[in-house]
């Protein structure tokens, strides 16, 4: 049996209100590659980010022992001195560097104070032609597609002589031949002696290449390490270990209801979206979905599967190009110009990055929640303060929003209360349909319980509510309906009570397009 | 109320007073003689004005103009032209001059607005080419004088009515009645507030407040009750800032400025049209510039080629030091008031002390920047 290279012994991390890792036992033997597999959330870059030092020692607990030594790495930095080379999901390349600027970037060669041009350009070359990549080292990175930059990103590993490769979800952005290529290539690799942990939502990829898979559910191991040929691996088995939690009652009951007949709020036909920047690559394909009225219809994929774009692209237009497709908003064929469009069709879209997207965390809670309305505070443009914080505060007490007061700045307040302060906002607007992009990320388990709470009386105001979610016991516990998606398309349309966590992950993870024969075949 | 966040949140207030009394005993008393207090409005018209329309600018997300002090120059040389020169009407030639000033801020909004090129680049490129105009409209040339009732709207006295000579008196009753007006209408406001149930600040504090604010405008009024009585560029000044307080404070315009600059992404997706925002600041920025010219114009009783130079970092610092983030999104006109206030009372007490102009530089660029990493380390705590 070949020696255990890496050995990550009762890793345990927290963050403010939250375990990410419990108790985690992870090791990789020499030579192999070794799959790490779960759902969003479950503590995979978590344990990848410990791994490389990103989560200095001290942030965490346990231990990891590599080679045969503890480490304790204060930066990626004294990672990558070991030979532990991470690849990130988003691609870390500069686009206006040529490809051997980028590969030798921080690791110049030649002197601190004349770079040697030509040294650097040669070896770039050698580690493109190990790679298998036809370019010159001199081309920018901008020109070149995401399948080269990621065969880029490897050559960049390896020229920081990687002794133990860890590649987050690489092959998310890339198309079949490309990600067959990959693996292909990291089976080459492993032949000559180099260890690999993959992380990776597609199983069919997993079962081509993988040599042992770790499940982590929920921040902790499940199960022991699954070997090939020791353990019969079947994908039934790791689905179940991905998402086989207890569904306890930590949903309210909302009285079931048969739609089929109910009015349809709204609906789409055909929609097609294309990637803001990169104009031939199809972010949604052919999309059709409808939502009746007082229903919650719930959207379950992974992240990159083209929900946030899909949704931002009906609220609009503020995602994507070339967008095509019919909209029907209650029967009438509607086309939403902007987002100031939408909402006046009572439309509203509570978004997925609260901070980023949703609030203005530098301002009150008031005026934050008449941001979207603030027709309804004013008179001729002139705002009326004093109704503002009365509405402020009507909602403060509806939402149980805890805060010292209306004038509080939303960035004090934690993040339950800030999507507590997102959802008045939207609420103020008076929409019909309410679209929420994981209405309950990173907040803590009473505060979801409460958003649930609003859900349920939202719909029961006759409102109807689209929510996406990565999160299936929400899906399952609120949903009416429920749409999965997988790389821009809806791969499947499930009745509530038909839904199992199991069956959505199911067509979450495999992908009925010609990739997995491909693979398969191989 | 604590007294610690009283302290933090005026504490630009308490520099500026220390600042003056600094400069009082630095001085020897003369930095509050009444022709010095009068000369604090009357040299630094421009600088409230400026700084009012920068405010909008920066709260989009600490965006500046650089173009001003040009365009003042160059709307003030197309002003001279046609009032000294061609002998146009008064009235007319400054209409003129605001038109011209909204359609370079309208040139310079829709680049920044519509193509989104950096504010930056725009007013820089706009700083180096109006101001290249501006000269070439002039040939290089002072033209002046400005005929007297061009002057007159902006470097008069308010008459006396009471016809003393010593002592204005219509100045010192204006400041009564503000002072009682302002009375009234907190106390009303308050009273209105505990009606309807709202939170309102202590009886004590409002009262204490009060009192002060109306303490410094009786002193500062009586001060210039002893020289010549209510400049009339003090009526202009003033109007400016509390129509832009009202606009910043309680018009819905005046939150997309706030929003935009505290999260674009969220305001964008609340409905609102972003890039109006931007070319409404730039434009505005424009008109503001315009009636600077007016005033400069006057001040200087002429239109010179190197009028109006640097007078955009005079705006930009006075923001900064009155807590406009350099980030976007915070900020109020009460607060550019105390910094231009501050910048003023730098330069006159400097001035007074005698003190070499490359030094009054270094020290005003040391307020600058300590103000801003004040704010910004202020900010990191609370954070």
């Amino acid at each position: 049996m070949a020696k255990e290279l890496l050995k990550m012994k009762h890793i345990t991390k927290t963050f403010p209100g939250v375990k990410a890792l419990n108790d985690v036992n992870f090791s990789v033997l020499e030579g192999e590659i070794h799959a790490l597999v779960g759902e969003n959330g479950a503590g995979k870059s978590t344990l990848m980010k410990v791994l490389s030092g990103i989560w200095e020692y001290g942030s965490y607990t346990g231990d990891i022992e590599y080679d045969g030594e503890i480490c304790k790495f204060q930066s990626i930095r004294d990672s990558e001195k070991k030979g532990i080379i991470i690849i990130h999901q988003e691609l870390a390349l500069i686009p206006y560097m040529t490809i051997a600027e980028n590969m030798f970037l921080g690791n110049e060669k030649g002197k601190n104070y004349n770079i040697d041009w030509d040294k650097e350009n040669a070896e770039a070359a050698k580690y493109l032609k190990e790679v298998g990549l036809e370019e010159s080292p001199r081309t920018m990175i901008k020109n070149i597609g995401t399948g080269k930059q990621q065969l880029v990103e490897i050559a960049k590993a390896l020229s920081k002589d990687a002794r133990l490769l860890i590649l987050d979800e690489p092959t998310s952005s890339l198309n079949e031949k490309e990600s067959k290529a990959l693996l292909d290539l990291l089976l080459d690799f492993k032949k000559k002696g180099l260890t690999s942990i993959i992380i990776s939502h597609k199983i069919n990829e997993i079962s081509y290449c993988a040599d042992s898979i770790t499940i982590l559910r929920d921040g902790a191991s499940i199960g022991e390490t699954l070997v090939k040929g020791q353990d019969n691996i079947t994908d039934d088995l790791i689905i179940q270990r991905m998402v086989g939690r207890e569904l306890t009652d930590r949903f309210p009951k909302r009285p079931k209801q048969d739609f089929t007949n109910a009015p349809v709020a709204m609906e789409i036909r055909d929609w097609n979206v294309f990637h803001p920047l990169y104009e031939d690559r199809k972010v949604i394909d052919q999309v059709s979905l409808k939502l009746h009225k007082g229903e919650v219809i719930g959207i379950a994929g992974l992240m990159g599967a083209g929900r946030t774009e899909l949704m931002m692209s009906i609220f609009g237009r503020s995602y994507g190009r070339n967008i095509t497709g019919d909209l029907y908003i209650n029967g009438e064929k509607v086309v939403l110009k902007n987002t100031r469009d939408a909402i006046l069709h009572k439309l509203a879209y509570v978004t997925e990055d609260r901070k980023g997207n949703g609030l203005i965390l530098s301002n009150p809670i008031r005026v934050n929640t008449s941001l979207a309305n603030l027709a309804g505070v004013s008179t001729n443009g002139v705002i009326d303060k004093d109704l503002e914080i009365k509405i402020a505060q009507d909602y403060v007490k509806k939402l149980n929003t805890k805060c010292p007061g209306v004038e509080q700045n939303v960035g004090n307040l934690s993040g339950g209360n800030q999507q507590k302060v997102l959802l008045a906002k939207w609420m103020f607007a008076d929409p019909d349909i309410l679209i929420l992009d994981e209405p309950t990320r990173g907040i803590d388990v009473g505060a979801k319980y409460e958003i649930y709470c609003i859900i349920n009386d939202l719909v029961a105001e006759g409102k109807s509510v689209i929510m996406i979610s990565s999160e299936l016991p929400e899906i399952l516990g609120l949903s009416d309906r429920i749409y999965v998606m997988n790389e821009g398309k809806i791969t499947g349309e499930l009745i509530a009570d038909e839904a199992t966590q199991e069956n959505i992950m199911a067509k979450i993870v495999r992908t009925d397009s010609g990739k997995s024969n491909d693979i398969k075949s191989a | 109320m604590k007294a610690k966040s009283i302290l933090t949140k005026n504490a630009m207030i308490i520099v500026t007073v220390i600042v003056i009394l600094f400069f009082s005993i630095g001085t020897g008393g003369k930095m509050l003689f009444p022709q010095n207090v009068n000369n604090l409005i009357a040299q630094n018209a421009y600088v409230f004005i400026l700084a009012t329309g920068m405010l909008l600018c920066i709260l989009t997300g600490g965006n500046i103009d650089l173009s001003i002090g040009s365009l003042v120059c160059l709307v003030g040389a197309i002003g001279a032209v046609l009032i000294v020169q061609m002998k146009w009407p008064i009235w007319i030639s400054m209409i003129v001059m605001l038109i011209s000033g909204l359609v370079i801020g309208a040139w310079q909004g829709y680049w920044i607005a519509y193509k989104r090129i950096p504010p930056f680049i725009v007013t820089l490129a706009g700083m180096l080419t109006w101001r290249g105009l501006a000269n070439v409209i002039l040939q290089g040339l002072t033209i002046s004088p400005m005929p007297d009732s061009f002057d007159a709207l902006f470097n008069s006295y308010v008459p006396d009515i009471f016809g003393n000579s010593k002592l204005n008196i219509t100045c010192l009753v204006v400041a009564v009645i503000i002072s009682v007006l302002f009375f009234l209408f907190t106390i009303t406001s308050r009273a209105n507030k505990i009606r309807k149930n709202y939170d309102v600040e202590p009886f004590q504090y409002l009262l204490i407040k009060n009192i002060i604010i109306c303490a410094v405008l009786l002193a500062f009024m009586f001060k210039l009750a002893q020289y010549k009585g209510i400049p009339v560029i003090l009526i202009w000044v003033a109007a400016i800032v509390v129509i832009y307080t009202y606009i910043t404070e309680k018009t819905t315009t005046g939150r997309y400025f706030y929003a935009v600059g505290g999260n674009e992404k969220a305001t964008a997706l609340s409905g609102i049209n972003t890039n109006k925002v931007y070319f409404l600041a730039y434009l505005n920025m424009a008109f503001l510039s315009s009636i600077a010219a007016w005033v400069v114009m006057a001040r200087l009783n002429s239109a010179n080629p190197t009028a109006g130079t640097s007078y955009e970092m005079d705006a930009i610092g006075s923001c900064f030091i009155g807590g406009a983030s350099a980030y976007g999104g915070t900020g109020t006109t009460g607060g550019v008031v105390i910094g231009a206030i501050l910048m003023g009372v730098l330069n006159l007490g400097m001035s007074i002390m005698g003190v070499d102009m490359n030094w009054q530089k270094v020290v005003k660029g040391s307020v600058l920047l300590f103000a801003v990493i004040f704010d910004v380390m202020s900010k990191k705590r609370t954070a």
